[in-house]
Protein backbone atom coordinates (compact mmCIF):
# COMPACT_ATOMS: atom_id res chain seq x y z
CA UNK A 1 0.00 0.00 0.00
CA UNK A 2 1.21 3.19 -0.95
CA UNK A 3 1.24 6.56 0.97
CA UNK A 4 -1.51 9.13 -0.26
CA UNK A 5 1.11 11.29 -1.72
CA UNK A 6 3.30 8.85 -2.91
CA UNK A 7 0.07 7.96 -5.24
CA UNK A 8 -0.41 11.18 -5.57
CA UNK A 9 2.95 11.69 -6.88
CA UNK A 10 2.84 8.94 -9.66
CA UNK A 11 -0.48 9.68 -10.64
CA UNK A 12 0.89 13.29 -11.63
CA UNK A 13 4.37 11.67 -13.05
CA UNK A 14 1.98 9.46 -15.65
CA UNK A 15 -0.11 12.36 -16.32
CA UNK A 16 2.87 14.36 -17.37
CA UNK A 17 3.81 11.87 -19.63
CA UNK A 18 0.75 11.19 -21.32
CA UNK A 19 0.61 14.22 -22.18
CA UNK A 20 4.07 14.62 -23.58
CA UNK A 21 4.18 11.63 -25.34
CA UNK A 22 0.82 12.92 -27.08
CA UNK A 23 2.16 16.36 -28.00
CA UNK A 24 4.80 14.41 -30.01
CA UNK A 25 2.81 12.17 -31.47
CA UNK A 26 -0.33 13.66 -32.75
CA UNK A 27 1.25 16.50 -34.91
CA UNK A 28 2.46 12.99 -36.86
CA UNK A 29 -0.37 11.30 -36.76
CA UNK A 30 -2.37 14.33 -37.88
CA UNK A 31 0.16 14.44 -41.43
CA UNK A 32 0.77 10.75 -41.79
CA UNK A 33 -3.67 10.25 -41.86
CA UNK A 34 -4.44 13.47 -44.04
CA UNK A 35 -2.19 12.64 -46.86
CA UNK A 36 -4.31 9.74 -46.96
CA UNK A 37 -7.42 11.46 -47.00
CA UNK A 38 -9.69 13.55 -49.99
CA UNK A 39 -9.90 17.26 -49.90
CA UNK A 40 -13.34 17.33 -48.79
CA UNK A 41 -12.55 14.46 -46.26
CA UNK A 42 -10.14 16.90 -44.78
CA UNK A 43 -12.48 19.41 -44.07
CA UNK A 44 -15.39 17.23 -43.26
CA UNK A 45 -13.72 15.09 -40.68
CA UNK A 46 -10.59 16.48 -39.53
CA UNK A 47 -10.01 14.43 -36.35
CA UNK A 48 -10.64 11.05 -37.50
CA UNK A 49 -8.44 8.35 -39.21
CA UNK A 50 -8.96 8.54 -43.10
CA UNK A 51 -12.48 6.37 -43.91
CA UNK A 52 -10.22 4.44 -46.87
CA UNK A 53 -6.57 4.36 -47.09
CA UNK A 54 -6.17 6.47 -50.57
CA UNK A 55 -2.76 6.50 -52.23
CA UNK A 56 -3.29 8.94 -54.71
CA UNK A 57 -1.57 11.75 -53.05
CA UNK A 58 1.82 9.37 -53.40
CA UNK A 59 1.22 8.10 -56.62
CA UNK A 60 1.00 11.32 -58.34
CA UNK A 61 3.97 12.70 -56.26
CA UNK A 62 5.89 9.70 -57.82
CA UNK A 63 4.66 9.58 -61.20
CA UNK A 64 3.95 13.75 -61.24
CA UNK A 65 6.64 14.97 -59.60
CA UNK A 66 9.60 12.87 -60.17
CA UNK A 67 9.69 12.42 -56.03
CA UNK A 68 11.95 9.25 -57.13
CA UNK A 69 14.71 11.13 -58.84
CA UNK A 70 14.77 13.50 -55.49
CA UNK A 71 15.19 10.28 -52.94
CA UNK A 72 17.71 9.27 -55.05
CA UNK A 73 20.03 12.60 -55.46
CA UNK A 74 19.09 12.90 -51.44
CA UNK A 75 20.57 8.76 -50.87
CA UNK A 76 23.66 10.22 -53.16
CA UNK A 77 24.45 12.67 -51.54
CA UNK A 78 24.40 11.46 -47.80
CA UNK A 79 25.97 7.98 -48.96
CA UNK A 80 28.91 9.45 -50.42
CA UNK A 81 29.39 12.46 -48.26
CA UNK A 82 29.49 10.71 -45.45
CA UNK A 83 31.46 7.75 -46.30
CA UNK A 84 33.93 10.27 -47.37
CA UNK A 85 33.62 12.27 -44.07
CA UNK A 86 33.94 8.93 -41.67
CA UNK A 87 36.83 7.66 -43.68
CA UNK A 88 38.85 10.93 -43.82
CA UNK A 89 37.94 11.71 -39.94
CA UNK A 90 39.13 7.87 -39.04
CA UNK A 91 42.69 8.32 -40.65
CA UNK A 92 43.19 11.60 -39.26
CA UNK A 93 41.80 10.62 -35.68
CA UNK A 94 44.69 7.50 -36.04
CA UNK A 95 46.52 9.97 -36.53
CA UNK A 96 45.93 12.37 -33.45
CA UNK A 97 45.12 9.79 -31.05
CA UNK A 98 47.73 7.05 -31.69
CA UNK A 99 51.22 8.97 -32.69
CA UNK A 100 52.82 11.38 -29.80
CA UNK A 101 54.03 14.54 -31.66
CA UNK A 102 54.13 17.99 -30.95
CA UNK A 103 50.81 19.12 -31.98
CA UNK A 104 48.15 16.24 -31.25
CA UNK A 105 46.12 18.56 -29.30
CA UNK A 106 45.97 21.20 -31.31
CA UNK A 107 45.06 19.39 -34.32
CA UNK A 108 42.51 17.94 -32.28
CA UNK A 109 41.24 21.46 -30.62
CA UNK A 110 41.33 22.71 -34.78
CA UNK A 111 38.82 19.85 -35.60
CA UNK A 112 36.63 20.08 -32.67
CA UNK A 113 35.96 23.50 -33.03
CA UNK A 114 34.42 23.36 -36.12
CA UNK A 115 30.91 21.79 -34.07
CA UNK A 116 30.69 25.87 -32.69
CA UNK A 117 31.42 27.12 -36.22
CA UNK A 118 28.14 28.14 -38.47
CA UNK A 119 29.24 27.22 -41.81
CA UNK A 120 26.23 28.98 -42.85
CA UNK A 121 27.86 31.98 -42.39
CA UNK A 122 30.67 31.34 -45.02
CA UNK A 123 28.19 30.60 -47.94
CA UNK A 124 28.50 33.72 -49.79
CA UNK A 125 32.02 32.50 -50.32
CA UNK A 126 31.34 28.72 -50.57
CA UNK A 127 28.69 29.45 -53.65
CA UNK A 128 31.24 31.98 -55.13
CA UNK A 129 33.99 29.03 -55.14
CA UNK A 130 31.19 26.61 -56.72
CA UNK A 131 30.88 28.99 -59.08
CA UNK A 132 34.52 29.22 -59.70
CA UNK A 133 34.93 25.28 -59.68
CA UNK A 134 32.07 25.24 -62.44
CA UNK A 135 30.26 23.00 -60.03
CA UNK A 136 27.47 25.25 -59.07
CA UNK A 137 24.01 23.84 -58.79
CA UNK A 138 25.06 20.03 -59.03
CA UNK A 139 24.85 17.63 -56.33
CA UNK A 140 28.83 17.73 -55.69
CA UNK A 141 28.48 21.14 -54.68
CA UNK A 142 26.62 19.94 -51.76
CA UNK A 143 28.43 16.99 -51.39
CA UNK A 144 31.82 18.53 -51.05
CA UNK A 145 29.90 21.03 -48.42
CA UNK A 146 28.72 17.85 -46.32
CA UNK A 147 31.47 16.61 -45.75
CA UNK A 148 32.97 19.40 -44.45
CA UNK A 149 30.06 19.89 -42.16
CA UNK A 150 30.57 16.31 -40.64
CA UNK A 151 34.48 15.73 -40.15
CA UNK A 152 34.20 17.64 -36.93
CA UNK A 153 31.64 15.57 -35.27
CA UNK A 154 33.12 12.46 -36.75
CA UNK A 155 36.84 13.52 -35.24
CA UNK A 156 35.07 14.10 -31.94
CA UNK A 157 33.79 10.60 -31.97
CA UNK A 158 36.34 8.37 -33.36
CA UNK A 159 39.22 9.67 -31.22
CA UNK A 160 37.70 8.46 -28.32
CA UNK A 161 36.84 5.25 -29.98
CA UNK A 162 40.56 4.44 -31.60
CA UNK A 163 42.15 6.03 -28.18
CA UNK A 164 40.60 2.70 -26.43
CA UNK A 165 42.23 0.27 -28.75
CA UNK A 166 44.92 -1.11 -27.06
CA UNK A 167 48.63 -0.67 -28.75
CA UNK A 168 50.10 -3.76 -28.17
CA UNK A 169 47.90 -5.07 -31.12
CA UNK A 170 49.83 -2.37 -33.10
CA UNK A 171 53.10 -2.67 -31.51
CA UNK A 172 53.03 -6.41 -32.60
CA UNK A 173 51.81 -5.70 -35.83
CA UNK A 174 54.76 -3.34 -36.71
CA UNK A 175 57.06 -6.24 -35.31
CA UNK A 176 55.91 -8.44 -37.95
CA UNK A 177 56.53 -5.71 -40.83
CA UNK A 178 53.37 -4.61 -40.97
CA UNK A 179 53.47 -0.84 -42.71
CA UNK A 180 51.59 1.58 -41.09
CA UNK A 181 48.65 2.03 -43.79
CA UNK A 182 48.48 -1.27 -43.09
CA UNK A 183 47.91 -1.06 -39.36
CA UNK A 184 45.08 1.52 -39.83
CA UNK A 185 43.39 -0.56 -42.09
CA UNK A 186 44.11 -3.68 -40.63
CA UNK A 187 43.84 -3.73 -37.10
CA UNK A 188 42.17 -0.53 -36.57
CA UNK A 189 39.15 -0.64 -38.68
CA UNK A 190 37.91 -3.72 -37.95
CA UNK A 191 37.91 -3.17 -34.16
CA UNK A 192 36.72 0.53 -34.68
CA UNK A 193 33.85 -0.37 -36.76
CA UNK A 194 30.96 0.59 -34.04
CA UNK A 195 32.45 3.81 -34.00
CA UNK A 196 32.53 4.37 -37.76
CA UNK A 197 29.00 3.40 -37.50
CA UNK A 198 28.29 5.88 -34.42
CA UNK A 199 29.54 8.66 -36.45
CA UNK A 200 27.79 7.97 -39.92
CA UNK A 201 24.58 7.48 -37.82
CA UNK A 202 24.44 10.67 -35.98
CA UNK A 203 26.05 12.69 -38.81
CA UNK A 204 22.97 10.98 -40.95
CA UNK A 205 20.20 13.09 -39.61
CA UNK A 206 21.47 17.30 -39.64
CA UNK A 207 22.98 15.59 -43.46
CA UNK A 208 19.33 14.07 -45.13
CA UNK A 209 17.51 17.01 -43.32
CA UNK A 210 19.66 20.01 -44.48
CA UNK A 211 17.60 22.44 -46.32
CA UNK A 212 19.91 25.90 -46.82
CA UNK A 213 22.65 24.77 -48.91
CA UNK A 214 20.26 23.07 -51.49
CA UNK A 215 18.17 26.46 -51.62
CA UNK A 216 21.01 28.36 -52.25
CA UNK A 217 23.46 26.09 -54.59
CA UNK A 218 21.07 24.22 -56.20
CA UNK A 219 18.29 25.65 -59.13
CA UNK A 220 17.72 22.69 -61.37
CA UNK A 221 14.64 20.33 -60.58
CA UNK A 222 16.66 17.43 -61.63
CA UNK A 223 19.54 17.93 -59.06
CA UNK A 224 16.63 18.64 -55.85
CA UNK A 225 17.14 16.60 -52.96
CA UNK A 226 14.01 15.63 -50.64
CA UNK A 227 14.40 19.23 -48.33
CA UNK A 228 14.81 21.49 -51.03
CA UNK A 229 11.79 19.71 -53.21
CA UNK A 230 10.07 19.40 -49.60
CA UNK A 231 9.86 23.35 -49.71
CA UNK A 232 9.62 24.60 -53.04
CA UNK A 233 6.68 22.28 -53.89
CA UNK A 234 4.93 23.09 -50.87
CA UNK A 235 4.13 26.07 -51.87
CA UNK A 236 2.96 24.54 -55.13
CA UNK A 237 0.37 22.45 -53.86
CA UNK A 238 -1.46 25.18 -51.87
CA UNK A 239 -4.97 23.43 -53.15
CA UNK A 240 -3.94 20.28 -52.67
CA UNK A 241 -3.82 19.60 -49.38
CA UNK A 242 -3.25 15.67 -49.22
CA UNK A 243 -0.32 16.22 -51.50
CA UNK A 244 0.99 18.39 -48.99
CA UNK A 245 0.69 16.17 -46.21
CA UNK A 246 2.06 13.53 -48.26
CA UNK A 247 5.14 15.50 -49.16
CA UNK A 248 5.69 16.04 -45.67
CA UNK A 249 5.57 12.77 -44.75
CA UNK A 250 7.56 11.61 -47.00
CA UNK A 251 9.96 13.77 -45.81
CA UNK A 252 9.68 12.22 -42.67
CA UNK A 253 8.72 8.75 -42.40
CA UNK A 254 12.22 6.91 -43.65
CA UNK A 255 13.90 9.57 -40.87
CA UNK A 256 11.49 7.92 -38.28
CA UNK A 257 12.07 4.54 -39.10
CA UNK A 258 15.89 4.73 -39.56
CA UNK A 259 15.36 6.42 -36.03
CA UNK A 260 13.53 3.86 -34.31
CA UNK A 261 15.68 0.49 -36.14
CA UNK A 262 18.99 2.67 -34.77
CA UNK A 263 17.85 4.52 -31.63
CA UNK A 264 20.21 3.35 -29.29
CA UNK A 265 23.40 4.27 -31.65
CA UNK A 266 21.67 8.06 -31.42
CA UNK A 267 21.38 7.88 -27.43
CA UNK A 268 24.50 6.17 -26.71
CA UNK A 269 26.54 8.34 -29.22
CA UNK A 270 25.21 11.76 -28.38
CA UNK A 271 24.75 11.05 -24.45
CA UNK A 272 28.85 10.49 -24.45
CA UNK A 273 29.65 13.75 -26.09
CA UNK A 274 27.69 15.29 -23.71
CA UNK A 275 28.62 13.88 -20.48
CA UNK A 276 32.46 14.05 -21.91
CA UNK A 277 31.63 17.46 -23.27
CA UNK B 1 50.73 5.76 -27.70
CA UNK B 2 53.81 5.78 -30.51
CA UNK B 3 56.33 7.97 -29.90
CA UNK B 4 56.58 9.70 -34.03
CA UNK B 5 59.42 9.22 -35.64
CA UNK B 6 61.17 10.35 -38.84
CA UNK B 7 60.19 7.52 -40.65
CA UNK B 8 56.64 8.29 -39.32
CA UNK B 9 56.04 12.18 -40.76
CA UNK B 10 55.41 10.86 -44.03
CA UNK B 11 52.57 9.26 -42.63
CA UNK B 12 51.22 11.38 -40.69
CA UNK B 13 50.83 13.97 -43.32
CA UNK B 14 49.27 11.10 -45.15
CA UNK B 15 46.42 10.53 -42.71
CA UNK B 16 45.80 14.17 -41.79
CA UNK B 17 45.78 15.86 -44.38
CA UNK B 18 43.04 14.84 -46.51
CA UNK B 19 40.38 15.59 -43.68
CA UNK B 20 42.64 18.78 -42.48
CA UNK B 21 41.92 20.22 -46.24
CA UNK B 22 38.84 20.28 -46.71
CA UNK B 23 37.73 21.13 -43.57
CA UNK B 24 40.03 24.23 -44.06
CA UNK B 25 39.06 25.03 -47.57
CA UNK B 26 35.21 24.93 -47.10
CA UNK B 27 34.27 25.28 -43.28
CA UNK B 28 37.08 27.77 -41.93
CA UNK B 29 38.68 30.03 -45.11
CA UNK B 30 34.87 30.61 -46.29
CA UNK B 31 33.69 32.51 -43.10
CA UNK B 32 37.28 34.29 -43.32
CA UNK B 33 36.45 35.30 -46.95
CA UNK B 34 33.31 36.11 -46.59
CA UNK B 35 34.95 38.79 -43.97
CA UNK B 36 36.84 39.96 -46.37
CA UNK B 37 33.61 40.04 -49.40
CA UNK B 38 32.46 42.21 -46.81
CA UNK B 39 34.64 45.38 -47.57
CA UNK B 40 33.70 45.09 -51.15
CA UNK B 41 31.05 45.96 -53.58
CA UNK B 42 29.86 45.55 -56.84
CA UNK B 43 26.90 45.34 -59.19
CA UNK B 44 27.08 41.79 -60.43
CA UNK B 45 27.36 38.42 -58.00
CA UNK B 46 30.81 38.55 -57.27
CA UNK B 47 31.69 41.37 -55.22
CA UNK B 48 35.37 43.49 -56.82
CA UNK B 49 35.58 47.17 -55.99
CA UNK B 50 36.80 47.43 -52.20
CA UNK B 51 34.86 50.00 -50.52
CA UNK B 52 36.69 49.26 -47.15
CA UNK B 53 34.16 49.78 -44.11
CA UNK B 54 31.32 51.55 -46.32
CA UNK B 55 29.27 48.60 -45.91
CA UNK B 56 29.08 48.69 -42.57
CA UNK B 57 28.53 52.57 -42.67
CA UNK B 58 25.96 51.94 -44.54
CA UNK B 59 24.13 49.48 -42.12
CA UNK B 60 24.12 50.98 -39.10
CA UNK B 61 23.76 54.59 -40.76
CA UNK B 62 21.10 54.20 -43.55
CA UNK B 63 17.36 53.74 -42.51
CA UNK B 64 16.70 51.15 -45.16
CA UNK B 65 19.33 48.88 -43.80
CA UNK B 66 19.75 49.40 -39.67
CA UNK B 67 15.72 49.32 -39.47
CA UNK B 68 15.83 45.61 -40.58
CA UNK B 69 18.98 44.67 -38.70
CA UNK B 70 17.75 46.13 -35.42
CA UNK B 71 14.78 44.58 -35.54
CA UNK B 72 15.78 41.04 -36.64
CA UNK B 73 18.66 41.06 -33.96
CA UNK B 74 15.76 42.00 -31.81
CA UNK B 75 13.22 39.29 -32.90
CA UNK B 76 16.38 37.02 -32.52
CA UNK B 77 17.52 37.62 -28.76
CA UNK B 78 13.31 37.73 -27.70
CA UNK B 79 13.64 33.87 -29.72
CA UNK B 80 16.44 32.73 -28.16
CA UNK B 81 14.72 34.06 -24.87
CA UNK B 82 11.61 31.87 -25.42
CA UNK B 83 13.23 28.85 -26.64
CA UNK B 84 15.82 28.64 -23.59
CA UNK B 85 13.34 28.55 -21.29
CA UNK B 86 11.58 26.02 -22.89
CA UNK B 87 14.48 23.76 -23.76
CA UNK B 88 16.56 24.66 -21.34
CA UNK B 89 14.34 24.96 -17.85
CA UNK B 90 11.43 22.85 -18.86
CA UNK B 91 13.75 20.52 -20.77
CA UNK B 92 15.62 20.43 -17.61
CA UNK B 93 12.42 18.95 -15.21
CA UNK B 94 11.22 16.73 -17.97
CA UNK B 95 14.42 15.29 -18.03
CA UNK B 96 13.91 15.00 -14.19
CA UNK B 97 10.68 13.46 -14.98
CA UNK B 98 11.98 10.76 -17.72
CA UNK B 99 14.97 9.35 -15.38
CA UNK B 100 12.54 8.32 -12.13
CA UNK B 101 11.62 4.78 -12.54
CA UNK B 102 8.46 4.00 -13.73
CA UNK B 103 6.57 1.69 -16.37
CA UNK B 104 7.73 2.61 -20.04
CA UNK B 105 10.31 5.13 -19.11
CA UNK B 106 12.85 3.34 -21.71
CA UNK B 107 9.88 4.18 -24.27
CA UNK B 108 9.53 7.92 -23.67
CA UNK B 109 13.26 8.53 -23.59
CA UNK B 110 13.20 6.81 -26.76
CA UNK B 111 10.33 9.08 -28.17
CA UNK B 112 10.96 12.21 -26.64
CA UNK B 113 14.26 12.28 -29.32
CA UNK B 114 11.88 11.29 -32.31
CA UNK B 115 10.67 15.21 -33.17
CA UNK B 116 14.55 16.27 -33.57
CA UNK B 117 15.11 13.56 -36.23
CA UNK B 118 13.01 15.47 -38.66
CA UNK B 119 13.70 18.43 -40.35
CA UNK B 120 13.13 21.76 -39.73
CA UNK B 121 11.55 22.44 -42.54
CA UNK B 122 8.61 19.83 -42.07
CA UNK B 123 7.75 20.62 -38.71
CA UNK B 124 8.07 24.38 -39.28
CA UNK B 125 5.57 23.50 -42.22
CA UNK B 126 3.23 20.89 -39.87
CA UNK B 127 2.84 23.36 -37.65
CA UNK B 128 1.53 25.79 -39.96
CA UNK B 129 -1.02 23.42 -41.36
CA UNK B 130 -2.40 22.54 -38.08
CA UNK B 131 -2.53 26.41 -36.93
CA UNK B 132 -4.20 27.58 -40.76
CA UNK B 133 -7.18 29.37 -39.70
CA UNK B 134 -9.38 27.34 -42.12
CA UNK B 135 -8.82 24.20 -41.79
CA UNK B 136 -5.99 23.52 -38.90
CA UNK B 137 -7.12 20.86 -36.39
CA UNK B 138 -5.73 23.32 -33.75
CA UNK B 139 -8.41 26.00 -33.59
CA UNK B 140 -11.37 23.21 -34.46
CA UNK B 141 -9.89 21.76 -31.15
CA UNK B 142 -10.46 24.82 -29.24
CA UNK B 143 -14.12 25.68 -30.65
CA UNK B 144 -15.03 21.73 -29.93
CA UNK B 145 -13.90 22.82 -26.34
CA UNK B 146 -15.22 26.08 -25.95
CA UNK B 147 -12.37 28.08 -26.07
CA UNK B 148 -13.35 29.32 -29.95
CA UNK B 149 -13.14 32.88 -28.60
CA UNK B 150 -9.97 32.96 -28.07
CA UNK B 151 -9.32 32.31 -31.18
CA UNK B 152 -6.69 34.44 -33.66
CA UNK B 153 -5.13 34.21 -36.91
CA UNK B 154 -2.01 32.41 -35.12
CA UNK B 155 0.90 33.41 -38.05
CA UNK B 156 -0.74 36.27 -39.00
CA UNK B 157 -0.72 38.39 -36.04
CA UNK B 158 2.26 40.20 -35.23
CA UNK B 159 2.11 40.07 -31.39
CA UNK B 160 2.27 35.92 -31.54
CA UNK B 161 3.90 34.64 -34.51
CA UNK B 162 7.08 34.95 -33.56
CA UNK B 163 6.06 33.30 -30.07
CA UNK B 164 4.36 30.37 -32.38
CA UNK B 165 7.75 30.12 -34.23
CA UNK B 166 9.75 29.58 -30.94
CA UNK B 167 7.48 27.05 -29.52
CA UNK B 168 8.00 24.92 -33.28
CA UNK B 169 11.55 25.06 -32.40
CA UNK B 170 10.93 24.36 -28.65
CA UNK B 171 8.89 21.29 -29.76
CA UNK B 172 11.18 20.10 -32.48
CA UNK B 173 14.51 20.18 -30.27
CA UNK B 174 13.14 19.93 -26.37
CA UNK B 175 13.69 16.16 -26.68
CA UNK B 176 17.72 16.89 -27.31
CA UNK B 177 17.88 18.87 -24.22
CA UNK B 178 16.03 15.85 -22.87
CA UNK B 179 18.44 13.24 -23.84
CA UNK B 180 21.70 15.33 -22.58
CA UNK B 181 19.95 16.12 -19.34
CA UNK B 182 19.18 12.56 -19.09
CA UNK B 183 22.64 10.85 -19.75
CA UNK B 184 23.43 13.55 -17.12
CA UNK B 185 21.07 12.14 -14.43
CA UNK B 186 22.20 9.15 -15.26
CA UNK B 187 25.96 9.41 -14.31
CA UNK B 188 24.97 10.80 -10.85
CA UNK B 189 26.29 8.16 -8.33
CA UNK B 190 23.33 6.21 -7.27
CA UNK B 191 24.65 6.21 -3.71
CA UNK B 192 24.60 9.88 -3.38
CA UNK B 193 21.25 10.03 -4.20
CA UNK B 194 20.05 7.02 -1.87
CA UNK B 195 21.82 8.73 1.02
CA UNK B 196 19.97 11.83 0.45
CA UNK B 197 16.39 9.92 0.23
CA UNK B 198 17.36 8.21 3.35
CA UNK B 199 18.33 11.73 5.15
CA UNK B 200 14.74 12.61 4.14
CA UNK B 201 15.16 14.40 1.37
CA UNK B 202 12.26 15.68 -1.18
CA UNK B 203 12.76 15.72 -4.49
CA UNK B 204 13.28 19.38 -4.57
CA UNK B 205 16.11 18.85 -2.25
CA UNK B 206 17.40 16.16 -4.59
CA UNK B 207 17.09 19.10 -8.10
CA UNK B 208 18.80 22.07 -6.23
CA UNK B 209 21.46 19.86 -3.85
CA UNK B 210 22.38 17.17 -6.51
CA UNK B 211 21.30 17.09 -9.59
CA UNK B 212 21.70 20.97 -10.36
CA UNK B 213 24.54 20.95 -9.84
CA UNK B 214 26.06 17.24 -11.37
CA UNK B 215 24.70 19.01 -14.88
CA UNK B 216 25.28 22.25 -14.47
CA UNK B 217 28.60 21.67 -17.46
CA UNK B 218 25.94 19.80 -19.87
CA UNK B 219 23.37 22.94 -19.31
CA UNK B 220 26.04 25.24 -20.43
CA UNK B 221 26.28 23.01 -23.69
CA UNK B 222 22.83 23.15 -23.88
CA UNK B 223 22.51 26.98 -23.84
CA UNK B 224 25.63 27.16 -26.03
CA UNK B 225 24.64 25.29 -28.73
CA UNK B 226 20.86 26.62 -28.82
CA UNK B 227 22.43 29.77 -28.78
CA UNK B 228 24.70 29.07 -32.02
CA UNK B 229 21.67 27.12 -33.38
CA UNK B 230 18.96 30.07 -32.90
CA UNK B 231 21.11 33.16 -34.27
CA UNK B 232 21.72 31.11 -37.17
CA UNK B 233 18.28 29.59 -37.78
CA UNK B 234 16.33 30.13 -40.83
CA UNK B 235 14.44 27.24 -41.89
CA UNK B 236 11.81 27.63 -39.40
CA UNK B 237 11.24 31.24 -40.61
CA UNK B 238 11.49 29.92 -44.38
CA UNK B 239 8.69 27.03 -43.20
CA UNK B 240 6.22 29.10 -41.46
CA UNK B 241 5.90 32.73 -42.33
CA UNK B 242 8.43 33.31 -45.55
CA UNK B 243 11.76 34.39 -45.99
CA UNK B 244 10.49 38.08 -45.11
CA UNK B 245 9.71 36.92 -41.79
CA UNK B 246 5.75 38.01 -42.14
CA UNK B 247 3.72 39.70 -40.72
CA UNK B 248 5.74 42.92 -41.42
CA UNK B 249 9.16 41.36 -40.29
CA UNK B 250 7.83 40.71 -36.88
CA UNK B 251 9.65 36.94 -37.30
CA UNK B 252 12.27 37.97 -39.20
CA UNK B 253 15.51 36.47 -37.71
CA UNK B 254 18.93 37.26 -38.33
CA UNK B 255 19.39 33.62 -40.24
CA UNK B 256 16.17 34.98 -43.18
CA UNK B 257 17.91 38.52 -43.42
CA UNK B 258 21.00 37.05 -44.02
CA UNK B 259 19.49 35.20 -46.79
CA UNK B 260 17.28 37.56 -48.01
CA UNK B 261 19.96 40.45 -48.08
CA UNK B 262 22.57 38.11 -49.70
CA UNK B 263 20.97 35.36 -52.26
CA UNK B 264 17.96 36.96 -52.89
CA UNK B 265 17.10 39.78 -56.16
CA UNK B 266 16.82 43.26 -55.21
CA UNK B 267 13.38 43.78 -55.92
CA UNK B 268 12.91 40.21 -53.08
CA UNK B 269 14.67 42.32 -50.71
CA UNK B 270 18.43 41.18 -51.72
CA UNK B 271 21.26 44.15 -50.88
CA UNK B 272 24.12 42.58 -52.73
CA UNK B 273 26.75 40.03 -51.89
CA UNK B 274 28.94 42.65 -49.95
CA UNK B 275 26.47 43.78 -47.70
CA UNK B 276 25.10 40.17 -47.39
CA UNK B 277 28.83 39.56 -46.20
CA UNK B 278 28.83 42.39 -44.03
CA UNK B 279 25.70 40.92 -42.27
CA UNK B 280 26.92 37.21 -42.10
CA UNK B 281 29.90 38.96 -40.34
CA UNK B 282 28.11 40.75 -38.21
CA UNK B 283 26.60 37.49 -37.45
CA UNK B 284 29.80 35.82 -36.84
CA UNK B 285 30.88 38.43 -34.05
CA UNK B 286 27.39 38.38 -32.39
CA UNK B 287 27.64 34.37 -31.84
CA UNK B 288 31.34 34.69 -30.68
CA UNK B 289 30.54 37.27 -28.37
CA UNK B 290 27.59 35.38 -27.21
CA UNK B 291 29.65 32.22 -26.63
CA UNK B 292 32.41 34.31 -25.03
CA UNK B 293 30.02 35.41 -22.96
CA UNK B 294 27.93 32.16 -21.69
CA UNK B 295 31.34 30.27 -21.51
CA UNK B 296 31.94 32.94 -18.79
CA UNK B 297 28.62 32.63 -17.11
CA UNK B 298 28.80 28.81 -16.27
CA UNK B 299 32.48 29.03 -15.68
CA UNK B 300 31.73 31.16 -12.79
CA UNK B 301 29.01 29.36 -11.90
CA UNK B 302 30.87 25.96 -11.68
CA UNK B 303 33.54 27.74 -9.13
CA UNK B 304 30.66 29.14 -7.38
CA UNK B 305 29.30 25.86 -6.64
CA UNK B 306 32.30 23.80 -5.90
CA UNK B 307 33.59 26.38 -3.21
Amino acid sequence: MMKPTKAAARILLYGIMIFYALSIILPLIIMLSTSFKSNAEIFNNPFGLPEKFNFDAYTSLFIISNYGRYFLNSIGVTVISLAVAVTVSALASYAISKYHFKYNRAIYVFFVIGLFIPIKLGTVDIMLTMLNLKIFDTLWALIIVYIAMAIPLSVFILYDYIKMIPDELSSAARIDGCSEPGIFARIIVPLVKPGLAAAGIISFIPNWNEFWFPLVLIKSREHFTIPLATGQLFGQFDTKLNLVFAVLSLASVPVIIIYLLLSSYFVKGLSAGAVKG
Amino acid sequence: MLQAQKKHARFLFMFIFPAFIIYTVFMLLPILNSMKYSLYSGDGLIPDTFVGLDNYVKLFTEERYFSKFWNALGNNIKFFLIVTFIQNILGFFMAVFVTRSFKGNKFMRKLSFLPTTLSVLVVGFIFKLILNPYYGVFDKVLEAVGLGKFIIPWLGDPRSALIIVSIAVSWQFFGESVLFYSSGIDGIDDSILEAARIDGANIWHEIIHIILPSVLPIVGIVTILIFIGDFTQFDIVYAMTGYRGDPGYSTDLMGSLFYRTAFATTERGGWGTGMGAAVATMMFIIVTLGVGILLAFFNKKKEDMTK
